[in-house]
């Protein structure tokens, strides 16, 4: 069954590569950088916890110490093409639709639960490669531009899946249990109103510390959601988790935290301020955000 | 109490503008040594995470076939394609881009767009284009503000389509808990509740949108 090796060696061999042309190119953080994400994707479940926990040790103090050094700019461009350079790129998306119907409509060859990231990996692959052929460019070209891009992200790449891990030590010391605690207390006895507002702000708050509703949810739901809004005020059950759920989306909009959503993007259209999609996204999440609460109170009780 | 201060650590560190991967190791070690955990049973706790979301980076992949395409012109194609609709306007692209996005989330097909995906090679150069159209020209931070209102539209667009999806991650993981507190909910009714709000992100981004293009026809005015 083709499910995950295939993606995390496609992956890890790419980060070789990355690797192999920063060492050419005399960039020695970029190449440890590179390296150690190549390790991670090729051997690490091999390296154990601690031998993994160690690498990541490394990513930090590759990135903290500011050994990484900018992209280099792209390389004289070559003719322009048509609007066919479109093609590659639909394929990627439609490959992932296609793989992950497939893999619904023909079950046992595909793990169904990595079917739309290998069918991308794979939809990657084919795009490249027919690009390849049309455009006939020279072998390492689509590497340097990948590198070039990489670089242009750089450790912002990986903050993501560091703050997932941060979430496992937060979870691990009981974080969550305090802050609902604390948050629970602040409400007003017997106040409907009150509840629903700590809630949600509770909700998008907590968020923006952890970076993720999915943490939040859980923790505000035991707190507040549960024992205020749905037994004590006999509100329904699923509107208040499914708009809670919401209030905390509006709090990924609003922290550098979510770096996937508000920090990478920055990066990826090289903006000069970290912050500009969090700062974009203000206006919208904050009055969403009251917006939310008010239809939990009139639409759950 | 005393393991809120990794909380603190990420805050202060953010703001002192301190490299986040260092912020985030630190907050991990002091969250870790606050709550009495031994520094190799972090360690090991946060390597063993960090090992189980790899799936999170593998998206990077995509970025040399990106990468080539941009060498060839494929952002000029982006910008000359858009600038062939006479009637196009910044705030409308991203307005039927929104409305495209939370569509196709709803439908469950959240991975088919992304900054990487769409935004960085399409949707950013277009709709600074179809700005530059409007206005006569744009300086540097108004372009910034454009390329991250681009931005910004995929995630509101993303974030307020999927939970209508009955299978996504955050429904399962609603209807999971419920289930442990002896509330049991079927996935439908949970989507079936993010409708309003999904309707109220449209609306309002949608205004917001509905303002950039009166903001960049009274900047030519002007």
């Amino acid at each position: 069954m083709i499910g995950l090796p295939f993606v995390y060696i496609a992956t890890g061999l790419l980060f070789g590569l990355y690797a192999l042309l920063s060492v050419r190119d005399r960039r020695p953080g970029n190449a440890g950088f590179w390296g150690l994400m190549a390790l991670s994707f090729l051997l690490g479940d091999r390296i154990g916890d601690i031998g993994n926990g160690v690498l990541a040790l490394g990513l930090v103090a590759i990135a903290g110490t500011g050994l990484m050094r900018p992209a280099r700019a792209m390389e004289d461009g070559v003719a322009p093409r048509g609007d066919a350079l479109f093609v590659p790129v639909l394929i990627v998306p439609a490959a992932a639709l296609g793989g992950t119907l497939l893999a619904r409509a023909r079950p046992g060859w595909l793990d169904p639960q990595q079917a739309t990231l290998v069918a991308l990996v794979a939809g990657v692959v084919v795009a490249l490669g027919i690009a390849c052929l049309w455009l006939r460019p020279r072998p390492q070209t689509p590497f340097r531009e990948g590198l070039r891009l990489m670089d242009s992200i750089g450790w912002a790449a990986v903050l993501p899946q560091m703050l997932v891990s941060l979430g496992a030590i937060f979870a691990l010391s009981g974080v969550g249990t305090v802050v609902g605690t604390l948050l629970g207390a602040v409400i007003p006895e017997g106040s409907l109103i009150g509840a629903a507002i700590v809630y949600g702000v509770g909700m998008a708050l907590f968020t923006i510390v952890m970076g993720n509703a999915f943490a939040a949810f859980p923790v505000m739901m035991a707190a507040v959601g549960l024992p205020l809004l749905i037994h004590g005020h006999h509100g329904n059950a699923a509107a208040i988790s499914a708009i809670g759920m919401l209030s905390g989306f509006c709090g990924t909009l609003l922290t550098p935290m979510a770096a996937n959503f508000n920090i990478v993007p920055a990066a990826l259209l090289e903006l000069r301020n970290r912050n500009g999609v969090v700062r974009a996204q203000m206006a919208t999440a904050l009055p969403l955000l009251a917006v939310n609460i008010a239809l939990m109170v009139w639409l759950a009780f | 109490m005393l393991v809120l201060a990794g909380i603190a650590v990420i805050a202060f560190g953010f703001l002192l503008r301190f490299n986040p991967l260092l912020v985030v190791a630190a907050s991990a070690a002091v969250t870790g040594l606050a709550a009495g955990l031994d520094p190799l049973a972090i360690l090991a706790a946060f390597g063993k995470a960090f090992n189980n979301t790899r799936y999170i980076t593998v998206i990077w992949v995509i970025l040399p076939l990106i990468g080539l395409l941009e060498r060839y012109g494929l952002q000029a194609r982006a910008r000359a394609l858009i600038e062939r609709f006479g009637q196009a306007t910044a705030g409308r692209l991203l307005m039927v881009y929104l409305l495209f996005r939370q569509l196709s989330a709803a439908v469950g097909l959240t991975t088919i767009a992304g900054p990487a995906v769409t935004v960085r090679p399409l949707l950013a150069p277009m709709t600074e284009a179809l700005a530059e159209r409007q206005t006569g020209g744009l300086d540097e931070a108004e372009r910034e503000r454009i390329r991250a209102l681009a931005a910004a539209t995929d995630n509101v667009g993303l974030f307020f389509g999927e939970d209508i999806f009955l299978a996504i991650g955050s429904i399962l993981l609603m209807k999971g808990l419920l289930e442990q507190y002896g509330i049991r909910l079927e996935p439908f009714q949970l989507s079936l509740w993010a409708i309003p709000s999904a309707i109220a992100a449209f609306l309002i981004h949608g205004a917001r949108l509905w303002w950039l293009d009166r903001r960049l026809a009274r900047k030519r005015a002007a």
